[in-house]
């Protein structure tokens, strides 16, 4: 053990001291080697129109940003991995992104729940994560120096839902949940929130139900609360208030940024128009974001969906940390782009971006938005209903 | 606790119920009439039943954008769609049959067990793969008809609306019609021939592979039919969506007692009625302490329970005897 030890330490010597020389050789333009970009999300699935949003924002932004880390003589490669919103598939494509020394940052993922399992492996070698959607809580408040987050949080996200609800002067409100990590957590903030500014909670109720939700409906048409809270993603909030409607209930909706996809006026139609939902993602009305997508458009030749634009930034902010991490024609490593990227300062389609000591974006936009219409193309046309910058609340210990 | 307004939502959670478990029933019918013939569960049906509804909503997509949907008649429209489900899930079932049960049909129970596993995920993403090519989409949403959409408000708390009158009808019409295909038919005695023995049957002159096709071919109409009833009372459909009713129809044509057609139909009402039952008033009854979400939880005790003191479930297993 012991000798082995000192042979390690005298190579590591000699591999530093032959790091150092290259200041003084000439530079070699090409060959430094590969710099990968992993993107996890789901490819497939009912989710995979969000996921492949993430993938194409990550493409779209390694392509314009590239050139500096080109130019120092690096191949720079996106790799995509389909976590298809399930953990164990996150954990397991995690593994093989981490064996793969090339990989030096993962944009990612979607889902909280699948975010929170993969981002311990990532821990493991101290790859750096930068999150473009996951809004739950425990992905940054434990603390890991490898995890940060270009979107807001649940716990923000809920309240800014109830601060709404409460502008609309609603006397009584039931909420829905889809029991995942994400959907019964924004839930939950939404409800603590909304009972201590003294609505009051009618009904809380929890499902895995896919398809039928005439069970649960038809207590709420009963009670006939002044709106209806789904804390959940879009292929089950749809059909969810799409069943609302049709059986004559008459409540205003809204949830968190899980509806926040075209999908969902392609599943719900007319009936989920007027819905609001809350959301960190920028709606695609600023200078800046009509620029991303019109060239998001013309590259792959549809709309970008939410979180391609978190998705851009959040692999924008992963460059300049790589560019920085290499300076002077230094290889990356992981420890050196992970600490790179608590140093940068982006201000992007977004606004600026820098990271506190969690990787919690300093301040945090949250909007609140209105579905406008039942045509899945005008998405992007929803109108803003409401806006808040707050900051990150701090750890809870 | 509102004892007004458990009284006032009964009559709506009833039909719900009975809604739901007319559909389980229809797909239950599947499951119960392979297992009547050949013993044996065709776990592939929630996949024969589910592409029903695919090949439903594929046409009613096409109508819609030949612009045909708003001008035919409704009824036209739906039996047109009823029929098409019914004839692709049941040929569907046939061809299944035909190419991964009947090579093992002397093979060990266990063998075409595993079999029908592999071909319900096979379908699974088959379905998917080719609904990823041609519309570049996931979830498929059954195109709205206005008539469906009416509603007679009948008070403040319940409405029928003509979805599930629809869904209700037309299983009551398609058990019939099955009921007199089975016990009033050539073919249908036939059928029951083949179940109670096949080797006595095949000596009375009755072509036993013919009928255990046909057992396949009405049982994969019958889901078929059931799928494209799912797609027009749920609207929303992927490639995996069939699975969960697939294992409740399952559960229904136990709970009936397996092998029996009566029982399939009987146990898919009262499965059905305990889901929507236990997910409407769980949370009322307990003051929110047990939510919407412990109905299967629910359901499934109570069929544990039943099946502890009728262990060949409602009316009894029936393997030899009837069919």
């Amino acid at each position: 053990m012991g000798s082995h030890f000192i042979r390690g330490v005298l190579v590591l010597c000699l591999a530093l001291a032959v790091g150092f020389v290259p200041a003084a050789s000439p530079v070699d333009a090409q060959g430094k080697g590969t710099i990968k970009i992993a993107t996890q999300s789901p490819l497939s699935g009912g989710q995979s129109a969000l996921g492949e949003g993430i993938k194409l924002g990550t493409q779209l932004a390694v392509e314009k940003f590239k050139g500096n880390l080109e130019k120092a003589g690096f191949k720079v490669e996106v790799v995509p991995y389909d976590d298809q919103a399930k953990p164990d598939v996150g954990v397991s494509n995690a593994k093989n992104i981490i064996a793969d020394k090339d990989i030096m940052v993962v944009i990612g993922h979607l889902n909280s729940g699948v975010a929170i399992p993969s981002s311990e492996v990532y821990k493991e070698t101290n790859l750096a994560m930068v999150s473009p959607a996951n809004t739950n809580e425990k992905i940054t408040d434990r603390g890991y120096p490898n995890v940060n987050r270009v979107c807001g949080r649940d716990d923000v996200q809920g309240p800014v839902g109830s601060e709404f609800a409460h502008s609309l002067k609603v006397k009584s409100v039931y909420i829905v949940h889809d029991k995942t990590t994400y959907g019964q957590g924004v839930a939950e903030a939404f409800k603590a929130d909304i009972e201590k500014k003294g609505v009051k909670v009618i009904g809380f109720e929890g499902t895995e139900e896919k398809s039928n939700f005439d069970p649960i409906i038809t207590p709420i048409k009963a009670k006939n609360p002044d709106l209806i809270y789904f804390g959940g993603i879009y292929d089950q909030g749809a059909p969810f208030f799409k069943q609302a409607r049709e059986k004559g209930v008459k409540s205003k909706f809204l949830g968190p940024d899980g509806m926040d996809s075209s999908d969902l006026v392609k599943i719900g139609g007319k009936a989920v128009v007027g819905l609001y939902y809350t959301t960190a993602a920028a709606p695609a009305s600023s200078p800046q974001a009509k620029q991303f997508g019109e060239e998001y458009k013309k590259k792959f030749g549809k709309n970008p969906e939410p979180y391609a634009a978190e998705s851009y930034v959040s692999t924008a902010i992963a460059i300049k940390a790589l560019e920085a991490a290499t300076a002077g024609g230094k290889a990356p490593t992981r420890d050196a782009v992970t600490a790179a990227i608590r140093k940068v300062k982006y201000a992007g389609m977004t606004g600026t971006i820098e990271f506190d000591d969690k990787g919690d974006p300093k301040r945090a936009s949250y909007y609140v938005l209105q579905v406008s219409s039942d045509n899945p193309e005008k998405w992007g046309e929803n109108k803003e209903a409401k806006r808040l910058a707050i900051a990150a609340p701090a750890a809870k210990k | 606790m509102d004892f007004e307004l458990l009284v006032g939502i009964f009559p709506q959670v009833l039909l719900d119920g009975i809604t739901l478990g007319f559909m389980y029933a229809l797909i239950a019918l599947g499951y119960t009439m392979v297992y009547g013939v050949l013993e044996f569960i065709n776990f592939a049906h929630s996949e024969i039943f589910i592409f029903g509804a695919f090949v439903g909503v594929e046409i009613l997509l096409s109508l819609q954008s030949a612009g045909w949907l708003e001008r035919l008649p409704w009824v036209v429209v739906l039996i047109l769609v009823l029929l098409a489900g019914m004839l692709a899930s049941g040929l569907l079932a046939v061809t299944v049959e035909r190419v991964a049960y009947r090579p093992l049909r002397n093979a060990p129970r266990l063998i075409p067990l595993i079999s029908a596993i592999g071909v319900s995920f096979f379908l699974q993403d088959v379905i998917r793969f080719f609904e990823s090519i041609w519309r570049n989409a996931f979830n498929l949403v059954y195109p709205t008809m206005d008539v469906m959409n009416q509603r007679f408000e009948l008070t403040s708390t319940i409405d029928v609306s003509v979805r599930s009158l629809v869904v209700i009808v037309a299983a009551l019409l398609m058990l019939w019609g099955l009921h007199v295909l089975v016990n009033r038919t050539k073919i249908g005695t036939a059928i029951r021939a083949v179940a109670e023995d096949q080797a006595a049957a095949s000596l009375m002159g009755v072509n036993v592979n013919r009928m255990i096709s046909m057992t396949f071919l009405i049982g994969g109409a019958m889901g078929g039919a059931a799928g494209v009833l799912f797609g027009i009372q749920y609207s929303l459909i992927n490639p995996y969506t069939g699975f969960i009713p697939g294992l409740k129809a399952f559960t229904a044509a136990v709970l009936g007692g397996i092998g029996n057609i009566p029982g399939a139909m009987l146990g898919g009402l009262v499965l059905g009625l305990l889901e929507a039952f236990a997910a409407s008033y769980l949370s009322l009854l307990t003051g929110g302490a047990f939510g919407a979400e412990y109905k299967d939880i629910f359901a499934f005790s109570v069929l544990i329970l039943i099946l502890i003191f009728r262990p060949k479930g409602l009316l009894g297993e029936v393997i030899r005897g009837r069919a």
